[in-house]
């Protein structure tokens, strides 16, 4: 202890010495020019974040009404009330909660199991050294990603207008395309009614949450959030593809060419060595996808504004609209913390299921020499 | 926690509640102040000058707007100036909330009575001078709880729009303009053809209201939600038989994006729009010759819906008393013919309404409306019961009058009581 002696009377024998050779950790003016430079962040995050996200709060369990200071003496505190309005008392805002809840819901269970696989695939081709012309094609896949989201949003209204080059390819081989941004129908219900179903079984359509019935939970993404949800998977698959090529370039030829040696086919090789490989970045990509799937505004606010019939409404939307449109602020912000919630769930739950597992005994064992390590994870 | 981690978290709090404080005192400005002068007769008054923000329709409306002012402040001598928003509600919204509003902005019936609720808006209307030339109807537009809170800035009518061009080619004459609900199905029967229908409207209240008007229905009447009377279901009934038999179609439902561009690319021979369709035709479709006629009546009578706008004024503006004399002269019948002649809209006050005869012959119909025409809801929520009732509207040819009309009965209901 004597050598650490100079550091003075705080100094602390449990923190071990930082690095090799500096046994003396951070001097206590080395501290303060730490907290000096970050200040700035710390500055920034606060006043643009921290405050902000407490205001907001605030004002979900207050009754401002958007005019002056939410801290001001005349706003009062409601508690939950802002909340129960968007989920229990069964009104319209309710309704609406629900149903944007609905809509988001098919597109965040459509887009990020697409988005990941189409994103995982195109790495794969532009990730071979065989293949001709690369740069090109990273180029190419990542460009829809750079572009703004309103100017594709509006490229895409012309693109699957009624009479829009979409329909029209489609009209080559005989398909009469639907008006995309006009059609309500849920394609669920759509399919069922090309059957001959139309009315759902009375155990669905009399029950249900949050104002909307069973049946017309399950009625699908409409056709005009098929569209949208064809155009997230096109903008951002170009991103995550980067992603997976980095993570790709990491692994090492050696497993692959071991794999090979060992008589494994391209698709073992890609199921059983290449794919676990890629699970921190599989996590990354999951996660980022959930997250900006729950969260899609842009495209909505320019694009449909929740229409045709409601059936591309948002939770983000929703909750703007609340606010900006009908001056319901509390209801606005109480939408915003749910949908955090909402997403604070889906993310822990990606967590448990992608979590490392320990390898199973079954499987441990095609691995083992010594019988005596067997119980070993 | 060792002592060094303790005192980074305080640091780390202290920066925080600096940033706060720093946050605070920039909101100063949040505060109720009112502080920009003398108050006189409940009207604030100072040197400030007047910002003015508008919902233009395009550069001839900020032109039309922007001399107007410029030529008031000119006789006044009070600085204003002009903005054109890019979205006026949400820049409403966000001026409100800080305390620092524009003093006169374009306000839509529907947004009244939201910030009319949160104390956002200077009830001014019983001091305008010209009070009394507002056309009634409009002056109820803009009347919460006793208090008429702004001035009509100008109004629009639905009324019949037809393409003279496929009228004559079915062999139909002036004499034919449907004036009941039973020729308005005739004709539009005869004007239906292979790749055409008779008539498009977009699939909104804004347009199937009139029906509603015409069958003696409504959605508030005085004070109470009627949207479940047996005459609005008729008239949802005879929109939805005639959607059905291809006479009638929603403009959505044809590839359009409004009834107007439908009429104009000739998908239907006939559309309900509002004075705005001159417009819209002039610029895109100068081809198409119309006429106007009158809604034909219903059941119950005639009946259209009116579109209005005012001119609101912020409770939080520093020289209300200059916003009001710029709103009256904004008012006047001068100034109203010269805003209609620029871009078209009908004036709001009965005075002008000779001269505007005078200058658009063929577009009496929409003024003749005024005399009948109901206006949407304006309490305050009924914006989001109005856009929930479009949303099934939509399929209407689907759905069932009477349990669409029953649940929009429920949501009104519960806005005013």
């Amino acid at each position: 202890m004597a050598a650490i002696a100079p550091v003075g009377p705080r100094a602390r024998r449990s923190t071990p010495p930082r690095r090799a050779g500096s046994p003396r950790g951070i001097q206590r003016g080395e501290a303060a020019a730490g907290w000096l430079f970050v200040s700035p962040v710390i500055v920034i995050l606060g006043v643009f974040m921290l405050v902000p996200v407490v205001m907001a709060l605030w004002v979900s369990v207050s009754d401002w009404g958007g005019r002056g200071s939410p801290l001001s003496s005349d706003v009062s505190f409601i508690g939950l009330q802002n909340y129960a309005a968007v989920t229990t008392e069964g009104g319209l805002a309710t309704r609406d909660f629900g149903i944007a809840l609905r809509n988001n819901a098919w597109y965040v269970l459509l887009v990020v199991p697409l988005q990941t696989a189409l994103s995982l695939f195109l790495a794969l081709l532009v990730n071979r050294a065989i293949l001709r012309g690369r740069g090109f094609f990273r180029t190419a896949f990542y460009f829809p990603s750079v572009t703004s989201s309103v100017a594709i949003t509006v490229l895409w209204l012309f693109l699957f207008s009624s009479s829009g080059v979409v329909n029209e390819v489609l009209s080559w081989i005989g398909v009469t395309g639907p008006n995309w941004f006009n059609d309500p129908g849920g394609i669920l219900h759509n399919a069922l009614a090309a059957v001959g179903i139309t009315q759902g079984p009375a155990a669905l359509t009399d029950g249900g949450v949050l104002g909307v019935s069973w049946w017309d939970w399950l009625a699908g993404p409409s056709v005009a959030m098929s569209a949208f949800i064809l155009m997230a998977v096109f903008t951002t698959s170009g991103t995550f593809m980067l992603l997976f090529l980095a993570g790709l370039q990491n692994i090492g030829a050696e497993t692959e060419e071991a794999a090979m040696v060992d008589g494994a086919s391209g698709w073992q090789r890609f199921w059983r060595v290449t794919l676990p490989q890629l699970k921190p970045v599989l996590f990354t990509v999951l996660t980022l996808g959930l997250i900006g799937t729950w969260q899609v505004f842009d495209q909505i606010y320019t694009g449909t504004q929740g229409g045709p019939s409601k059936t591309t409404l948002t939770p983000a939307y929703l909750s703007y609209q609340a606010a900006f449109g009908s001056q319901d602020w509390g209801q606005g912000a109480a939408i915003a913390f749910m949908l955090f919630a909402i997403i604070v769930f889906f993310t822990i739950v990606q967590r448990i299921v992608l979590r490392d597992r320990p390898v199973s005994a079954r499987r441990a064992r095609q691995y083992q020499v010594r019988t005596d390590r067997r119980r070993q994870p | 926690m060792s002592s060094h981690r303790t005192r980074s978290a305080l640091g780390a709090t202290a920066l925080l509640a600096a940033g706060a404080l720093t946050l605070t005192a920039c909101g100063s400005g949040f505060d109720d102040a009112g502080d920009g002068g003398s108050t006189d007769g409940g009207f604030t008054s100072s040197d400030d000058a007047l910002t003015v923000v508008i919902g233009s329709s395009g550069d001839a409306e900020t032109e039309a707007v922007t001399a107007a002012v410029a030529a008031w402040s000119e006789q006044s001598g009070v600085d204003a100036t002009v903005q054109a928003a890019t979205d006026l509600p949400q820049q409403l919204s966000q001026g409100f909330a800080a305390g620092s509003p524009p003093d006169v902005f374009y306000l839509s019936a529907d947004a009244m009575a939201g910030y009319a609720g949160n104390g956002s808006l200077q009830p001014y209307g019983d001091e305008l001078s010209n009070r009394d030339d507002f056309y009634p109807s409009l002056v109820e537009n803009f009347t919460v709880d006793d208090q008429f809170y702004c001035a009509p800035k100008d109004f629009s009518t639905l009324a019949l729009v037809i393409n003279t061009q496929l009228w004559e080619q079915a062999g139909l004459t002036e004499a034919d303009i449907p004036t009941d609900w039973d020729q308005l199905a005739s004709v539009a029967q005869q004007l239906t053809t292979d790749g055409r229908v008779g008539l498009a409207f977009g699939a909104e209240y804004q347009r199937l209201g009139a029906f509603m008007a015409q069958a003696g229905g409504g959605l508030i009447t005085d004070g109470a939600a009627t949207a479940d009377s047996s005459e609005n279901v008729e008239a949802l009934e005879y929109v939805k038989t005639h959607l059905a038999d291809g006479t009638f179609a929603y403009a959505a439902d044809l590839g359009a994006g409004w009834g107007g561009e439908a009429f104009g690319k000739q998908l239907s021979a006939m559309t309900i729009e509002g004075n705005w369709i001159t417009g819209g035709l002039a610029a895109d479709y100068p081809d198409v010759a119309y006429t106007v006629a009158p809604l034909p009546a219903g059941p119950g009578g005639q009946g259209t819906l009116q579109f209005t706008n005012c001119w609101g004024m912020a409770a939080d503006s520093p020289n209300q008393q200059a916003a009001l004399e710029l709103i009256e002269f904004l008012t006047s019948t001068d100034q109203q013919l010269a805003f209609s002649d620029a871009f078209g809209p009908m004036p709001s006050i009965q005075s002008a309404a000779d001269a505007w005869r005078e200058a658009n012959p063929e577009l009496e119909a929409f003024l003749d409306g005024a005399e009948y025409a109901q206006f949407p809801p304006n309490q305050d929520g009924s914006a989001d019961v109005i856009t929930d009732f479009n949303s099934q509207l939509e399929s209407l040819s689907s759905g069932d009058p009477t349990s669409i009309l029953d649940s929009v009965q429920s949501n009104l209901e519960a806005i005013v009581g």
